[in-house]
């Protein structure tokens, strides 16, 4: 079996569990659990922005929730302005798009060190965080719409059919756009990864150095990737502001940056399955912990219920023991064990030979 | 007199108080091959670096068919038709022999194209049968191979080679020294090595480079015999 058809089964594989997850879900699930597995697929979405730029571009962005916070305010603040969500829900992936261009443009054309714009990333999401959340009274104000500060923006009216303002999004037609959502980003991903941009990009992850000697200009690739991350993470924080009717300045915070390198940290870079399998796992481990208060005295009840550590220890094993992430170690767990075999079978028929001459 | 393909005025660059190549007048006619030699240290791979725009010279013109592009940027000079060969193999290792030539191919053909020129090309430098193989895996001499296939892909007017031969065995010399020969028809081409019998097998004129600056230039068979070059560089080695 050659690459190029383990590629299209893979995808063929993702496809059909998607679309069957998509359609069977709100059938046999409880709401709650559907209204739950809707904000692990928001997040998923989240998690494939960094997995691109990263994982893809080789950008190490400590701040994607800067983007993603963005777009959850920009949707808020538009939709208390507006009324009817098209607008909004398009203000709130071209705003962050365009920071991250006038982000991106001064980090890559600056020539600023990846580093460095490790911390200058984390920084932007640290200032938008403070800043935000200093805007409690009511002369911090866009529009109609107060900015709120630690409490947030509360009531944050939903998604309507384009057009139709009065037919809102429900419940589960959030979790049919959320899961729909993810997978056309999966396969777009997948697409522009397939094509003469995506396999450039990855060029210039590789060797940057040699991709200019080529005539490639990487600050333009890798301004547009950025900018391309800033966009996926807009448009999930707005389906996020959407899930929860609410948002508030945690979205910018360490915790939530963090959170997204985690998932691809564990799921793997340089693949887009396995951050989405990182996210969705970490959230399933954050509310099974969550769930879980402790009921007894003993030591080790406090310590399972106590989420922080637990993750702490995840990143832990997983940098020092799979470095490379799930999904691409068992790719060469695979690899290993059909070498293995073939070794196997080359072995068995050299065996008779081996025989006559012994 | 023709305008050359490549010339240089007092080009130099200091790095603090070193000066790692000073005042070099160099010229170079369209479809020329010229052999740069010289001792570890004498600025070679920096005068490269300058003209690849890699390093922006400290004084000094690079012009390139007239146009001064010693400002310019690395990708902007290569769009202009100089490739590059770096002494320590640049590729990408992670991706297979395959993509390596797409990624360079695939600056100048149309997709329709790319497949075709890439098989080709694989050919020219005996790697189809290593195609799909991550270059970070293959041997020295082979990676130094797939370089030189990434260069000739994007199609260059003038190509550097920064030691083209180090780490080879004797037959794949002869078979790059063949190479050189072949590219050398259509292209112009400026050669770094310290292997004299490479030299020999390939060179017309030789350029000497000594702490920084052009020491002569002058035909192979006389810079081999010139005790002033031997002194610096040919004769440490034939003490050895």
């Amino acid at each position: 079996m050659n690459a190029r058809t383990l590629n299209i089964l893979g995808l063929g594989l993702v496809g059909i569990v998607g679309i069957a997850f998509l359609i069977l879900t709100p059938r046999f699930a409880e709401l709650d659990t559907v209204l739950e597995l809707t904000v692990y697929m928001i997040m998923a979405v989240l998690s494939l922005s960094l997995a691109l730029i990263w994982g893809y571009g080789g950008i190490l962005c400590f701040g994607q929730s800067a983007f993603f916070g963005l777009g959850a305010y920009t949707y808020a603040i538009a939709m208390f302005n507006i009324g009817e969500s098209t607008v909004p829900f398009l203000l709130a992936i071209a705003l962050p798009a365009a920071f991250a261009a006038l982000l991106g443009y001064f980090v890559f054309y600056g020539r600023i060190s990846d580093v460095y714009l490790g911390v200058i990333t984390l920084t932007v999401t640290l200032i938008l965080f403070n800043s935000i959340n200093s805007t409690a009274g009511p002369e911090f104000h866009i529009g109609a719409a107060r900015l709120g500060g630690f409490n947030g923006i509360p009531g944050i009216p939903a998604l309507n059919y384009p057009g139709n303002k009065a037919a809102a999004v429900d419940l589960e037609g959030m979790f049919y756009l959320s899961t729909a959502a993810l997978l056309v980003t999966y396969f777009g991903l997948r697409l522009l990864l397939a094509s003469r941009f995506g396999r450039i990009i990855v060029g210039i992850r590789e060797n940057e150095r040699r991709a200019e000697l080529l005539g490639y200009d990487p600050r333009a690739y890798k301004l547009v990737t950025f900018t391309i991350g800033g966009a996926l993470a807009g448009f999930a924080g707005c389906l996020f502001a959407n899930w929860g009717n609410f948002v508030s300045p945690t979205i910018f915070g360490l915790a939530q940056s963090a959170q997204i390198i985690i998932w691809v940290i564990v799921g793997g870079r340089g693949t887009l399955i396995g951050p989405i399998i990182g996210c969705i796992g970490i959230q399933w481990l954050t509310t099974a912990l969550g769930a879980n208060q402790p009921s007894g005295s003993d030591w080790w009840t406090k310590l399972l219920a106590n989420a922080p550590f637990i993750f702490g220890v995840i990143l832990i094993a997983f940098v020092l023991l799979v470095p490379k992430g799930l999904v691409p170690t068992f790719g060469d767990f695979g690899q290993w064990l059909l070498r293995a075999r073939t070794r196997r079978v080359a072995a068995a028929s050299l065996e008779p030979k081996q025989a006559e001459e012994g | 007199m023709a305008e050359p393909l490549l010339q240089t005025r007092d080009l130099s660059m200091h790095f603090g108080g070193v000066k790692a190549v000073r005042n070099v007048n160099f010229t170079l006619a369209e479809g020329e091959l010229r052999c740069l030699i010289g001792p570890n240290g004498a600025g070679k791979s920096t005068f490269f670096k300058m003209l690849t725009g890699q390093l922006q010279p400290s004084l000094g013109q690079v012009l390139f068919r007239g146009h001064d592009i010693s400002k310019a940027h690395a990708h902007e000079i290569a769009r202009l038709g100089i490739g590059i060969k770096t002494q320590v193999p640049s590729v990408f290792d992670g991706l297979s022999v395959r993509e390596n030539i797409w990624l360079a191919a695939s600056r100048i053909h149309n997709r329709h194209r790319v497949n075709a020129v890439v098989d080709e090309m694989l050919e020219r430098i005996g790697l189809t049968s290593a195609a799909n193989r991550l270059v970070g895996q293959l041997a020295h001499g082979q990676r130094q191979w797939v370089e030189l296939g990434i260069v000739l892909s994007t199609d260059p007017d003038l190509i550097l080679l920064d030691e083209p031969a180090a780490g080879m065995t004797h037959e794949e010399v002869n078979k790059t020294a063949e190479l050189v020969r072949e590219i050398n028809r259509s292209k112009a081409l400026i050669v770094v090595e310290h292997d004299m019998q490479f030299i020999r097998m390939i060179a017309k004129q030789v350029t000497v480079f000594n702490q920084g600056s052009v020491l002569v230039e002058d035909s192979v068979e006389n810079i081999l015999r010139n005790p002033l070059v031997r002194d610096v560089y040919l004769g440490k080695q034939a003490a050895a």
